[in-house]
Parts: C-alpha cells; structure tokens; sequence
C-alpha cells in the first residue's frame, strides 16, 4: 500500500447482534400512564386473540441501543466519508439542510388524507417539485407517486401500455439495448410486454439501420438510457425518436444519467415521451444503504390522461388540491402520492442551486469523469473511444493478463481507503470498471483515486497475489457467497 | 455553489490535463441541434437562510395536530428521539446499497436484524429486506403467490385497504390476474361463507388484512384453513404493525422463542406482507414508510426483493451478505422474480431500532393502551353521541361511526376521515383511530363534537 494512501489502520470494535445482547428487566423506554379509566384488557378483548410476550425480542437499555447501532455504522462505507465512484449510481454529497427541511414537524407529522386546505404547504411543495421536474425534462406532466426508479419504470411502461389501449392495440413488444440495467427488461416484463434486446455498435451507442429493421406496428416502445450506461450520449437519439414515432411507438428514456445534462439538453426536446427520474442520484436525496429512492415519471401531452392517480392541481385562487377524478389513469402505483420526504429534500436541492448552479452540476460532473478518464487511460483499457460525459467505463483486458480481474481491483481499492467503482456492469464490457465521480469531488479527491488505481495497476504486474486476496485491511474478509445462498440463513434464531 | 469543491483554478488545471480548453468541449457529443441555449426557467437561486425560510413557511401551513384521529394506514405512534440520533448518522444514511459486504456491515448487519424481527413478529420462518411500502409489497405478494401457485384467480377482501387493492390492480392487469372481492359482514369482518363458496381449485391465494381496514381483527387462521383446503396460499396483510406486538400472529413458525401460538401449518398465513410505518417511521405525508414481506422457507426462492444472509469470510469469521440474487433483475433481467432494484433500507433501520429500544415489553404496554384508549373512545361515543359504533366484532385501534344525519357544513373538518370515497354503501360513515399518543382530554373534546 502506498504510504500517502486513504487508509490507515484504526480502531473497529466487535459487535453481536441484538438479539446475542440484553438482559431481562433492562428498559430504554418508558410510556406514560394511561390515562384513560382503568379496566381489565381480559373485559375489552378476548384473550384467545392475544399472544404471549415475545421471548427471543431482547430487552436492552437506551445506552446498549446506542452502542450496538453506533458500532455497527462504523462498519460502513459512506460519501461523507470519501469518494464513491459508482457508475450509473450518481453517489454525490448529500446536502444537510436537506435532511434538515424534510424533519420540520409540519413535514414530518402530515397526514395525506386530511381535507386539502389542512396539507396546502405538502400540496404545493409537490406542485412545485414537479414543475421544476417538467421544466429540467422539458416534459409537459409529471407525478410523483413512484418510490423508485425501476417503480418509475414499470409506471411509464403502463403509460405507455395504456395509450396504445386507448388506440385500440397494446402492441406486443419493448426494445431495449443491451447496454441497459437490469431493470428495464424486468419492469417491461410485469407490465406485460416481450422484451427484445437490441447490440450496440463499436461506439457504443445504438445504430439507426439495424434498428429500422426491428421497429415495426408491434412495437410499443423503445427504453433507452442516455447518456447510456457506457457514459456516451447516444448522437442519434433525435432519428432513433423519429423513427420509433413514424410507426406509433413511444420512446422511454431511463433519466438514471439526467446529472450529465442539467440545462446542457432536455429529453423533451430530443423526441423522448416519457422519463423516470432518480432523485436519489441527481437530486442528492441519501441512499439509506438502498433506499428509500424516488422515481417521479415526466410525461409529454399524450401520456398525461394516463398519469397514476391522483393529480395535483393548482386552482386559481392559489390553493392546491388532489384530483381522483381520471378516468384513464393507469390507477394508482403505490398508496398515497410517493416518498414525501424525498420530494422536499430534492425541491430543496433545486432550489439552493438555481438555474445556473444546475447547470454548473452537470458541467463539473463531466469535467471530473473526463479527468479520471484522462488520468487513467494509460494504465486501464478504455472500453470504447467515443467521448464520456459524466462517467468512463474501463475494463480489465490489461489486468486479466496477470489473471487480476475487475472484482480483484475493486476488492484492492478498499484497501486504499475507496468504495469500488461499479463493477461487470454494462454486461457489453467484459471486465467493466465504470466510474462515475460526480460533480462533488475535489481535484484533490479525484488524484487520491487515482494514486490507488495507478499503484494497484503496478501491484497487478508485479505482485497479481496481493490483488487477488485483497481486501487485506477491512474488518472481514471476502464472503463465501455461494456458501452463503447454497444454505442460507436469513434470520437469528436461538440455538 | 457550494456543493462543488472545484474553484475555477482547479478546473483550468483540470482542463489543461484533459487537453481541452473549455468544458463546453467536453460536450462535443452532444449535437449542437439538441442543445438548451438558454437557461432553465427555474426559480433562482436561494441562500441557506432562504430556503429555511421558504421551506419553515410551507410546513407550517400543514395541520398536524394528533388530535385529528387519522389512521386508515398512516399511524401516528410515539417516536422514540434515539432513533433519529442513530439514523443521523452518515455512516448509515449516506451509504450506498450493501453491495459490497466489506465495507457495508453495519447496514447488512443491521437489516438482517430487520428481517428477524420481522419474522418473529409475523411467526413467519423468513422476512425479506423490506420493500417500497405495504401497498406495492401486497402487490408483490399476489405476484409471488401466482408464481408459486401457477393459478391466476385471487379472492380479496373487501376490507383490505382500498388503495393497496388498487394498486394490486394496477401490478396485476397485464399479467392475465383476475382478481375477485369478498364482502364483509355487519360485524365488520370478511364473510367466511362468502369465501368457501368463491374458493375453487383456480384460486391462488385469498387475501385479507388484519386489523382489517375497519380496524377490526380478522380470524386468520380460520382464514388460512379454509383457503389450505382448496390448496390455495393465505396471504395476510398487515398496515398496523404495531398491532403485532399483542395479537396473535397470522404464521407461527413452530418456535417457542417467537412468542407465537401451537397453530398448526394449516392453520396458518403462507405469506405476511405489510407496512411497518408504525414502527418509529413518522406520516410524513405518505412516504417514505417500509413494507415487509414474510414467508415460509420453502417458498424463498419466489420472494421479491433483497434478502441478507449470514455467512463467514475465508477466515471463517461471521458477516453479512445480499444472497440469492439470482432471483433478481441486474442477474436475471425479464426473468427475474420482480422488477425491484431498492429496498426502504433507512426505513427499515428505524424500524430495527424503535423494536430495540421499546422492546418486548414496552411494545405490550403500547399495544394495551391502544386497545384500552381505543374502547374508551368507542364507550363514550356511544354513550353520548348519536353517533352508531358500526361492526361490533373486536378492534385493535381503529372505528367506524355513522352519522344518523348527512353531514353538516363545514363537517370536512370532523376528527377522522370519511369513508364515502371508498365504501359509499356506508353513508356517512368515518373512519376514527386512536393510538398511545391521544390524551383522554382529547378524546373527549373529539367525542364532545360528535356529540354537538
């Protein structure tokens, strides 16, 4: 390890877990009195419907409570900690006044189904999170309902599905490159569609001729990310949308990437008809170690009849109300209307940056990704040449003549005091390193990155055993995985 | 802006080390024809003192009041302070999904005491990571059970819910499900005739909620028996979870240690799904809460959503791990068991700590005096209103009444919620909870304008 590197040696205490820990009698809460006039709960509910205590839950005090989850924390990895530079993530700071704004009380404590002029400050910081949304887009509609990305996928795919009703034919089929995530042939599957994957060419991207071929009157759409997944703005998205058009099919855009292009370009303005939004990557809502997210889906005029239900509206007179009234509405996608919270902490992001600084974000974020880019090139193969914006894929073609392979360098890197990159993914590179620093990192940050990456490319040459059984310095080792799923243990139980 | 380190300095050393001169370069990609030349009309930028000032404005301009005795899926129960001390912490809230389980212990660690507590509870052998909410986990749970079953009918209570079963609805359109409802009696539970007569041998799962829409408590486990002998699963819902803490579990996973009765297999929920809002995770105006999803152990390869397991580094020492993911989209793609890519991790973490820091007791006692505040509201409302109690079976803590008069102007104030959105046969029935948090004072200034 380098002498000058992030990681340091440093206290780790052990931990059991929670149900290992406790004593009977011990407390960490205490209720009030009830006040209400005593009686026998034996008189007001018939005891065969009671349980016993639960005997295995432990009983611990408020200090035990703290220790156990404060010990527990600092086992992880997190971005106030230092760079995460997971592609297709967006792994960015996260603004403290956010988390700040979305505990106010008259946050916190509203409740969705009191009468409209008891929630008008809820109401209208959704009204407003969205036109702000449709306005980043350049789309004319958007909800906010979905909790996540691929939760706002599976609702534009029924968008979609549901105006291709209206038009008397659901069609059969979704295309979808090969570069996309995961979840988009999996979202296009619930909602009922045949999912055909379409190559991508040396560039990257994806080629108008042999997509002519495959767009017909069954398709119903076309889900493509862009930038897509390799970093790469797909340069013929506008001809792609024209011709999916020219035969009734829609374009969906997974906006995973929308941190490359804040007031640079609009989806809206490239021919795209409907969009997810990720607020947890580019709006800085936390990541929660995997959630909650927020998934808000922005639509052009011919997709808004089929928006979940309700919709916000803003009357005349100012105030704000929630219309069920909708009769082509896909119906609802999760009860009430999304993630509440991350809404504010997103509007909250928008509005502390402002016109210029949105677009500042994304200009910065695609200066660092080029700049590792540059800094790295010589020593790891660039997947393909065309130019990144806001992330670089790499694969591991040099390393792998050592046999060190991409989850070795990734493994090593934690070493070095870094989470890895995103790894194997796009399934197009073999190998893929794919790096997504964002626009929070200082040069100072990007060059430590770098230091690492550098030393473990030498390390790989001269000594490929010591990235191969990395990680060395982390609390536990590698994992046996397959071990693990073969038999696996999914809960505490007494033994 | 102050979230981005890099001065102007720093960007011309970085630009000079690309071998550009400007960062609009960088954007060659992108072709000149698609490019925003303007900015976005977006409100300007605001300062840190502004935008507390903007955002203090609008929150006060919610009620919030406990008073208001809204429950109907959303609880509000005392929020013990540590937990927002402990989810405070970067460690946890900043941290990425548990991918990689070295540097993510404490998450990974700290959701598999999530899905123990979880299973416990609903007497279930195993708990997944936690899923968006109790609506699309229901959703999710008739998916699973259609893949286990390989049938495609589903009978429902009409007492689950109403916005889970649209949003059942919504999942199940496209994928040639066909869902049937059952009524409730005028004891306010599902109509068990109703339901052996619906059952057939095309019929997946029926589904019921308990404590039920209404508040009242459904007999599971005659439920899950009646549905067993027509080989079709039970699915149980759950939205109180809270309620857990002093009813009888839908599962029982044969475990002495879990708190649950002698039932027997047949007798009990195949899966438990629901919503643990109630657990330490406020309204917040509907989101984000976490949904859960339990089952038996043999049905785990069919489950939704992440699962962490236990398993041991090459130096034989214990850790956590996501496992089984070759259930899951970024492996398996249209394949996959669900389309699901996140789970309510935060969420799920403040539910782990309120069950650690109520624990087995304290939990008893909030449950009691729901129940015990809950009666007495019911007492004094038929006592001195002329208001009707409706469905006299027993309830956990929540209650419909019925105005013997249409309601009166200015009645869109009134405690509760109205119900005629969702159950119009009702007339003017509301929906009233009351939880640990309501004060006998309150209660008998809600029952005094009952009674006016």
């Amino acid at each position: 390890m380098s002498k000058d590197g992030r990681a340091a040696t440093h206290f780790s205490l052990n931990e059991p877990l929670l149900f290992e820990e406790g004593s009977p009698g011990r407390r960490a809460f205490d209720l009030p009195k009830c006040d209400v006039p005593p009686r026998n709960l034996d008189d007001v509910i018939d005891a065969k419907l009671l349980r016993d205590q639960i005997p295995a839950m432990p009983e611990l005090s408020e200090v035990d409570v703290i220790r156990h989850f404060t010990r527990i924390s600092t086992w992880n990895y997190h971005i106030d900690l230092g760079l995460y530079p997971l592609g297709s993530c967006t792994m960015k700071y996260n603004p403290k006044i956010n988390e700040r704004m979305a505990r106010l009380e008259g946050f916190a404590l509203a409740h969705p189904y009191l009468p409209a002029h008891m929630i008008q400050g809820a109401l209208e910081v959704q009204k407003t999170l969205e036109n702000c949304l449709a306005e980043i887009s350049g789309m004319d509609a958007v909800t906010l309902q979905p909790a996540a990305g691929a939760h706002g996928e599976l609702s534009g795919i029924l968008m979609i599905r549901a105006y291709h009703e209206s038009r008397g034919n659901p069609r059969k089929r979704i295309l979808i490159p090969d570069s996309a995530h995961g979840t988009n042939p999996a979202s296009a599957a619930i909602a009922g569609y045949v999912v055909e994957s379409v190559p991508s060419n040396k560039r990257g991207t994806i080629d108008l001729e042999p997509l002519r071929k495959l767009v017909n009157e069954d398709v119903a759409a076309i889900m493509i990310t862009n930038p897509n997944t390799l970093g790469v703005f797909e340069n013929e998205i506008a001809q792609i949308a024209e011709l999916l058009h020219s035969h009734g099919a829609l374009v969906y855009m997974d906006g995973a990437n929308l941190n490359a292009m804040m007031g640079i370009t609009r989806p809206g303005d490239f021919g795209i008809d409907v969009l997810h939004i990720n607020l947890h990557k580019t709006f800085t809502t936390p990541h929660g170690g995997g959630g909650p997210g927020a998934g808000p889906v922005a639509v052009k005029k011919i997709l808004e009849p089929f928006l979940p239900h309700p919709l916000i509206e803003e009357k005349s007179d100012g105030t704000y109300s929630f219309n069920y009234d909708r009769p082509q509405s896909i119906g609802k996608i999760k009860a009430y209307n999304g993630q509440f919270g991350m809404h504010v902490r997103a509007l909250c992001y928008i509005l502390a940056n402002g016109p210029e600084g949105l677009k500042e974000v994304s200009e910065v974020a695609v200066l660092n990704a080029n700049y590792l880019r540059a800094k790295l090139k010589d020593d790891y193969a660039l997947a393909y040449d065309s130019p990144s914006l806001h992330e670089v894929v790499f694969s591991d073609r040099v390393q792998a003549r050592q046999d060190v392979h991409v989850w070795d360098i990734a493994k090593r890197l934690m070493d070095y005091g870094f989470h890895p990159p995103t790894v194997s993914f796009p399934l197009i590179v073999p190998g893929a390193i794919m790096i997504e620093p964002t626009e929070t990192e200082s040069k100072q940050e990007l060059d430590s990155f770098v230091d690492a990456m550098l030393s473990i490319a030498k390390e790989a040459e001269q000594n490929p055993e010591l990235v191969k059984s990395a990680p060395h310095t982390t609390r536990i080792g590698r994992i046996d995985e397959a071990a693990a799923a073969r038999k696996p243990v999914l809960r505490w139980r007494k033994d | 802006m102050r979230y981005i380190p890099n001065s102007q300095v720093d960007r011309q050393r970085m630009l000079a080390q690309i071998g550009v001169d400007s960062i609009e370069q960088l954007f060659s990609g992108v072709p000149e024809k698609l490019r925003l030349r303007r900015l976005l009309d977006l409100p300007r930028a605001l300062t840190e003192p502004e935008l507390l000032e903007y955002f203090r404005q609008r929150a006060s301009k919610n009620e919030i009041g406990a008073a208001r005795f809204v429950g109907a899926g959303i609880y509000r129960h005392y929020i013990p302070i540590i937990i927002d001390a402990l989810i405070s912490r970067s460690e946890f809230y900043t941290a990425y999904t548990p991918y990689q389980a070295e540097i993510a212990q404490g998450t990974l660690q700290a959701i598999f005491e999530f899905q123990t507590y979880i299973a416990q509870l609903t007497g279930m052998e195993v708990a997944n990571a936690s899923l968006y909410d109790g609506s699309t986990g229901l959703a999710e749970a008739v998916l699973m059970a259609q893949r286990v079953t390989r049938r495609n009918k589903f009978l429902m209570a009409k007492t689950v819910h109403p916005e889970y079963r649209a949003v059942v609805s919504t999942y199940a359109r496209n994928l040639g499900i066909q869902i049937e409802l059952i009524d409730y009696t005028t004891d306010g539970r599902l109509d068990l005739e109703g339901l052996e007569r619906r059952l057939d041998s095309r019929v997946a799962a029926v589904i019921t909620q308990s404590p039920n829409f209404f508040g009242t408590i459904e007999k599971t486990h005659d439920i899950a028996e009646i549905a067993h002998k027509h080989d079709a699963l039970s699915v149980t819902n759950i939205c109180e979870a809270v309620s857990l803490g002093i009813l009888k579990p839908p599962g029982n996973s044969g475990q002495d240690d879990d708190g649950g009765s002698d039932t027997p297999e047949r007798r009990t929920a195949d899966i438990v799904v629901g919503e643990a809002q109630s657990f330490g995770v406020p309204p917040g105006f509907g989101g984000p809460h976490v949904g859960f999803l339990a089952t038996r152990e043999r049905y785990v390869r069919q489950m939704p959503g992440r699962l962490v397991g236990m398993g041991k580094d090459f130096a034989g020492r214990r850790g956590f791990v996501l496992t089984l993911s070759t259930r899951e989209q970024h492996i398996r793609r249209e394949k996959a068991t669900s389309n699901i890519c996140t789970n309510q991790s935060l969420c799920a973490l403040m539910a782990t700590i309120y069950l650690a820091t109520v624990g087995p007791k304290g939990l008893r006692e909030i449950c009691e005096q729901n129940i015990l505040k809950t009666d007495y509201a019911v007492t004094r409302i038929q006592q001195h209103t002329k208001h009707r109690v409706l469905f006299p079976a027993p309830r956990f803590n929540e209650f419909v009444i019925q105005s013997p008069v249409p309601p009166a102007e200015g009645g869109r104030n009134a405690p509760g919620i109205s119900l005629s959105r969702f159950y119009p046969e009702l007339g003017n029935a509301r929906l009233l909870c009351v939880t640990e948090v309501n004060s006998r004072d309150q209660i008998d200034a809600m029952v005094k304008e009952f009674s006016a």
